[in-house]
């Protein structure tokens, strides 16, 4: 489904910004992939480049969804193809609804695809029907996108996204960082009955305690803007208990070799 | 119905540019060029009016001769155009034909009504299933009126202003300059001696009228001005809504257009006015688009409420400050207002609330939108006169960036002479972030979508006070002119 090669990115007009120094990564279909790493890492700038935002500039490397480059594609185009991102910091538009939003995104999508728009009606009984799945006090929805919603409460949003737009392929950037138990076991939920030999996830997390309610079926550590192991869900439980600290020094070993 | 409307408008829309700059052509009956006492008199002639008023168009006329000698034209708005050439300008151009009113559709020009057709008025049953009466300006003269019947019934008058005059005098007489004298500016002056047409409206004591009253104006003829003259009076305790919408050919020469409108809301009364304007502001270069220089006025009495709603995309030049006097006890102003600036457009507007009453209250939301190299500025002035106890004013000022050749200005002035007034001030000035934009591309939406939901998204505040499919057009507007600014 996904295939990223040797991806190189740096910021656009910042020299020796490097961030990715070098990825290779390959997520089949129906495949949940773990992406763990300290801060800094690296892990929200891949996300970010794989879904086309144009502060970064990939310098070298190639990444294909299902065997064509996206590349040269735009955020809108990649979303079209079935590309979702759930924001580690979602952004607040004042005065847009949710809803009107989620209709407008939808519809874009059916538009570029030729598919038929979804009725008002259809729409509105999904979107409620949503709203209470992921948990979503519903006069947030009546606010402004993100405006002033809680830390959890835009996560919980992203979610909520995430089950309307139905993406073949979702990276979700720490969509569990900042929840309550109950609100991560939603999350967890909505990946988990989401789950299919059709769709990938791609999961940025800080935390193995996510990882036991979604069993990945590979963990990757990112260091540096590099993977340095991959491995099975194990791996998780691993840096768990030992940190990064043995990556990062051999990270510094290899920079001074 | 309302429906079948809006979508006709919305797909207008769509393509982009500007849409309404097809001309008709209509035998046209048009004055010699140039402003004289001559064409004074040959303006009252044609319409037929009686002493009293061609008395009154004279001593305006008078009034702005002696103006414009001193070189009284206004010049503190933040606006840069050439001068104007008042002798250069049609001051009365009339479809043939129409000098005795039609008596049913029937006997209008039926390219006259394509042209109506095209710019999406309701006109014929379709205004009926609407709900909306239309009173259409062609050029200077009124060419139907449609519901004026079933308004009838309720008492409540809905005409041209040319009709009114005839029909109605003496609420003319009345009231006609009592809000906005003649002496009041420059353009109040030359709008008082060579007015062409506009609405009137009059509500009855008590009344609500039940639908939207709706008036399409239109410039047609080549280098023609068109002085637009509307008054409305709410009688005691009545309600009124009353919708103005503007489209105007697309032109390499410049128009001007130089409107009064004065309103009048008796004790208890309500009167919401709300406007498109949507002239056409001038091409990506700069050249051409409608010079709009208007006064508009109202004056609230005990416990009545005077609410202003504009959106202004077009025009290459707006000098417009909607403004309510707050005469009576416990009355109310509001101004809810989203220019738009774009390419090499200018809009200097704002509003003027003068508390007079006590316990007076006034609200002003202003959106200002700046993309390419177009200028914004907000004027306003906030005025609590000594007897207005307990004055409340609350204005909020926000200005939008798009791009970064723009520019967006604040000239708020605020004097109060009266100690218990409460007065609040906030303004903004912010970008279309890349992190917003990137968020709703994400989704799928593409860079001009997204922009113009981050565009109608911020200017909610205002659009939610227009009605309905008032609203969906001035989105889809927003839309249109933002076209070039983004991407
Ligand atoms: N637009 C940018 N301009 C400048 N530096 C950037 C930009 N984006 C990312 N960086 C830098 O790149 C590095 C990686 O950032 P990134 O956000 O990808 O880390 P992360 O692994 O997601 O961290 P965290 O776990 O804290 O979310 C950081 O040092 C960050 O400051
Ligand atoms: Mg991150």
């Amino acid at each position: 489904m996904l295939e990223i090669n040797n991806l190189h990115a740096s910021v656009v007009d910042i020299e020796d910004s490097q961030i990715l120094n070098g990825i290779d990564l390959k997520i089949g279909k129906g495949e949940v992939h773990a992406i763990m790493g300290p801060n800094g890492s690296g892990k929200s700038t891949l996300a970010n480049v794989l879904m086309g935002r144009p502060d970064y500039e990939v310098t070298d490397g190639d990444v294909t969804f299902d065997n064509e480059s996206i590349l040269e594609l735009r955020a809108d185009q990649r979303a079209h193809l079935g590309m979702f991102l759930a924001f580690q910091y979602p952004a607040e538009i004042p005065g847009v609804r949710p809803w009107q939003f989620l209709k407008a995104a939808l519809d874009s999508k059916a538009e570029a695809r030729g598919e038929e728009k979804m009725s008002v009606r259809n729409f509105s009984k999904l979107f409620d029907e949503k709203v209470e799945a992921v948990g979503i006090n519903p006069t947030l929805v009546k606010r402004s996108l993100n405006e002033g919603f809680s830390g959890g409460e835009k996560k919980r949003n992203e979610m909520l996204q995430l089950e309307v737009l139905q993406p073949s392929l979702a990276i979700l950037d720490e969509t569990d960082s900042g929840l309550d138990v109950d609100a991560l076991r939603i999350v967890a939920e909505g990946v988990n009955s989401m789950r299919s030999p059709e769709r990938s996830f791609i999961v940025v997390t800080h935390y193995q305690r996510l990882l036991n309610y979604i069993e990945p079926d590979v963990v990757h550590i990112l260091v540096k803007g590099k993977i340095v192991k991959t491995g099975g869900p194990e791996l998780a439980l691993e840096v768990e208990k030992d940190g990064y600290k043995e990556y990062l020094d051999a990270a510094a070993a290899g920079a001074n070799a | 119905m309302t429906n079948q409307n809006t979508i006709s408008r919305e797909s207008d829309l769509s393509g982009g540019e500007y849409k309404w700059g097809f001309v008709t052509d209509v035998e046209t009956d048009l004055a010699p060029k140039g402003l004289s006492e001559d064409i004074v008199r040959l303006i009252s002639a044609k319409k037929e009016e009686p002493e009293w008023l061609l008395d009154y168009r004279l001593k305006a006329y008078a009034h702005w001769v002696e103006l414009e000698k001193n070189d009284a034209e206004p010049t503190w708005a933040m606006i840069d155009y050439p001068g104007i050439d008042y002798q250069d300008i049609y001051y009365y151009a009339a479809p043939k034909g129409t000098n005795e009113a039609p008596k049913s559709l029937d006997d209008v020009d039926p390219e006259m009504l394509e042209t109506f057709e095209k710019l999406g008025i309701p006109l014929q049953e379709r205004a009926a299933l609407a709900g909306v009466a239309v009173d259409a300006v062609f050029d200077s003269v009124s060419v139907a009126t449609t519901m004026e019947k079933q308004l009838g019934e309720l008492g409540i008058i809905f005409c041209s202003f040319s009709e009114a005059v005839k029909k109605h005098p003496e609420l003319i007489k009345k009231y006609l300059g009592s809000i906005v004298p003649y002496t009041d500016n420059f353009f109040a002056a030359l709008n008082a001696a060579v007015f062409s047409d506009g609405s009137f409206a009059y509500i009855p004591p008590g009344v609500k009228c039940p639908i939207e009253l709706m008036t399409y104006f239109r410039i047609n003829t080549e280098g023609s001005g068109q002085f637009e003259r509307t008054l409305i009076v709410a009688d005691k305790g009545s309600y009124v809504s009353y919708l103005e919408g503007c489209t105007a050919p697309f032109r390499k020469t410049s128009q001007l257009h130089a409107a009064t409108v004065e309103l009048v809301a008796l004790d208890d009364a309500e009167i919401k006015y709300s406007t498109i304007q949507n002239w056409f502001p001038g091409t990506k270069e700069g050249e051409g688009g409608v010079y709009n220089f208007v006064t508009k006025r109202g004056r609230a009495d005990k416990n009545a409420k005077i609410s202003w709603t504009q959106v202004e995309t077009g025009s290459a030049i707006t000098w417009k400050y909607p403004s309510v006097i707050l005469k009576g006890d416990n009355s109310v102003g509001e101004f809810f207002s989203v220019a738009l600036a774009n390419n090499h457009q200018q809009a200097d507007t704002g509003t003027k609330m003068i508390h007079i009453g006590k316990n007076t209250k006034s609200t002003i939301v202003s959106k200002g939108i700046s993309a390419g190299k177009g200028n914004n500025t907000y004027r306003g002035q906030v005025q609590i006169m000594p007897g207005a106890e307990n004055a409340v004013n609350h204005t909020q000022c926000d200005s939008l960036l798009v791009g970064d050749e723009c520019g967006a200005h604040t000239v708020p002035y605020i004097e109060v002479r009266n100690p218990t007034a409460r007065l609040e001030h906030e303004a903004s000035t912010s970008k279309v972030s890349d992190d917003q934009l990137f968020y709703l591309m994400a989704r799928g939406l593409s860079e001009e979508e997204a922009h113009h939901m981050i565009i109608t998204g911020w200017s909610r505040d205002v659009i939610k006070e227009l009605p309905f499919e008032f609203a969906l057009e001035a989105s889809q507007l927003l839309k249109v002119s933002l076209e070039g600014a983004v991407g």
